[in-house]
């Protein structure tokens, strides 16, 4: 019995020391700035991130989000140092309360395009004749958009379908992504017909290959107007990254992924 | 793979196991010998991580450790930063969030011990302390181990809270399961794959060297 106590305050001895010395491990802080990005810059940013790596030996975290769940971090204190975002009026409102560093710039017009993947009874149009004729076959058994409630790019594919006139129509089937990637990814990955995602996507390698996609008329919706700011704690670093973003270099990468610069900007 | 993200997950499910291992050791001891009014309500909030989604933690954690609230406020004057949205911040919901795990089980190992032998202990002069590390913890200890390991392996499982009040900042809050879901949105199944299946081996062990801890254990103490 000695011998089976004995071990047994070892045995808890030795596994509260684990845990203490995992707990403690030392774990270099890492200081690069984030940036907190809308989901449709995934690949065009990260990109953007690398050359701007390359060519100044400086790094920024990304963190690829909904643009509306971003606002909401940032007001309640994520420690953020620039935001992108997919439409400028959450910049514009965190500047009115004073969370930005000033009303920022507009770094992109987005687009929106209806996609589907390959081997998908859908064929996309840019006028979306095909959607709404299988939609009223009722062929159509899921479409994939961004939640219209938070993500930018969910309220311009609601806008396009209203326009169509087929908005409440799709009701029944429409699956909302978090933000515009997990709808591509909702789109794609073969439980749906397809879905409406940002032209950035479809144009990314990891994705165009996976399906069939149309541009919807820049006037069916509003425009997506992204803008990006720096926030209050930003840093050189930030700072640098943000100038970057205007150069030629990165407004190539950009343009390469269907994003439309502003006139003059 | 994203070894940032698995070395933050295992950092943050070894502290929440060390922060937890007293509590469960005095919460757990607390429950199972004391009888008092309202015990059966401390029993409910305790268990009540296990049923509420993680949204509902998560919201109350936005509100009450954010930038407007009292809370908030006195972290930032102590520690010049915000709670939420920090690695700190996924402890502290961590923490609050395994509290069943933790406590549970080491409630039941505590309740195992029979009445008799706590009583010798004290009969033999045994002061409450050295009752509790001479003969309380060897006989409770394997109740304490499930509850450490459930701990350790349940943060590591954790996703809703941290998407709520993490932000997935790389090194900081993007624990493997976030840097999974991210994952899966960057059309990387490569790299969810792999990361899934590291997952699973990792929480399979865990769990297996508790069994196989537990049997030893067993064998020893009849």
């Amino acid at each position: 019995m000695t011998a089976s106590l004995s071990f047994a305050r070892r045995a808890i001895l030795v596994m509260a020391a684990a845990l203490t010395v995992a707990a403690g491990a030392a774990h270099a802080r890492d200081e690069a700035p984030v940036v907190a990005a809308a989901s449709d810059l995934q690949f065009a940013l990260t990109e953007i991130a690398a050359a701007f790596d390359a060519e100044t030996g400086m790094k920024v975290r990304l963190s690829f989000g909904s643009t509306g769940n971003f606002a909401r971090q940032i007001r309640e204190g994520a420690p953020f140092e620039m935001f992108m975002a997919a439409d400028e009026s959450f910049i514009a409102d965190l500047n009115s309360d004073g969370f930005t560093r000033n009303a920022g710039d507009l770094y992109a017009l987005g687009r929106v395009v209806i996609m589907a993947p390959n081997g998908s009874t859908l064929i996309p149009d840019e006028h979306l004749d095909n959607l709404a004729s299988m939609l009223i076959a009722g062929q159509i058994t899921r479409f994939a958009i961004a939640n219209p409630n938070h993500a930018p790019y969910g309220m311009r594919a609601r806008e396009a379908l209203i326009t169509k006139g087929i908005w409440e129509n799709l009701q029944p089937v429409i699956v909302l992504g978090e933000n515009v990637s997990q709808a591509a990814q909702f789109a794609l990955s073969g439980n749906a017909e397809g879905g409406i995602i940002a032209y950035s996507l479809a144009l990314a390698p990891e994705i165009g290959p996976r399906g069939s996609y149309a541009l919807i008329p820049g006037d069916w919706h509003e425009p997506l107007r992204q803008r990006m700011a720096l926030l209050g704690a930003a840093g050189p670093v930030a700072e640098a990254f943000y100038a970057y973003l205007k150069k030629p270099a990165a407004r190539a990468i950009m343009e390469r992924y269907g994003f439309v610069l502003p006139d003059g900007a | 793979m994203d070894w940032t993200a698995l070395f933050l997950s295992l950092r943050l499910a070894a502290w929440t196991a060390v922060i937890l291992l007293p509590v469960a050791v005095f919460m757990g001891r607390f429950l199972a010998f004391r009888q008092f009014g309202g015990k059966g309500l401390v029993e409910a909030a305790v268990m009540l991580p296990l049923v509420l989604p993680p949204t509902v933690f998560g919201f109350y954690m936005l509100v009450a450790f954010g930038r407007n609230s009292p809370i908030g406020d006195l972290w930032q004057s102590l520690f010049g930063h915000q709670l939420v949205f920090t690695f700190e911040g996924l402890v502290v919901a961590s923490v609050i969030f395994n509290l069943p795990f933790a406590i549970q089980p080491a409630q039941r190992g505590f309740e195992a011990i029979a009445v008799e032998v706590r009583e010798a202990a004290a009969c033999c002069g045994m002061s409450p302390m050295r009752s509790l590390w001479k003969v309380e913890l060897p006989l409770a200890w394997p109740g304490l181990m499930t509850a450490m390991v459930l701990t350790f392996a349940h943060t590591l499982g954790e996703f809703g809270i941290v998407l709520m009040v993490g932000g997935s900042i790389p090194g900081e809050t993007r624990t493997i399961a976030i840097a999974i879901y991210d994952r899966v949105q960057g059309f990387d199944d490569r790299g969810a794959a792999i990361m899934s299946a590291t997952l699973v081996a990792i929480s399979l062990f865990t769990i297996a060297i508790t069994y196989w801890l537990s049997a030893r254990v067993g064998r020893r103490l009849s």
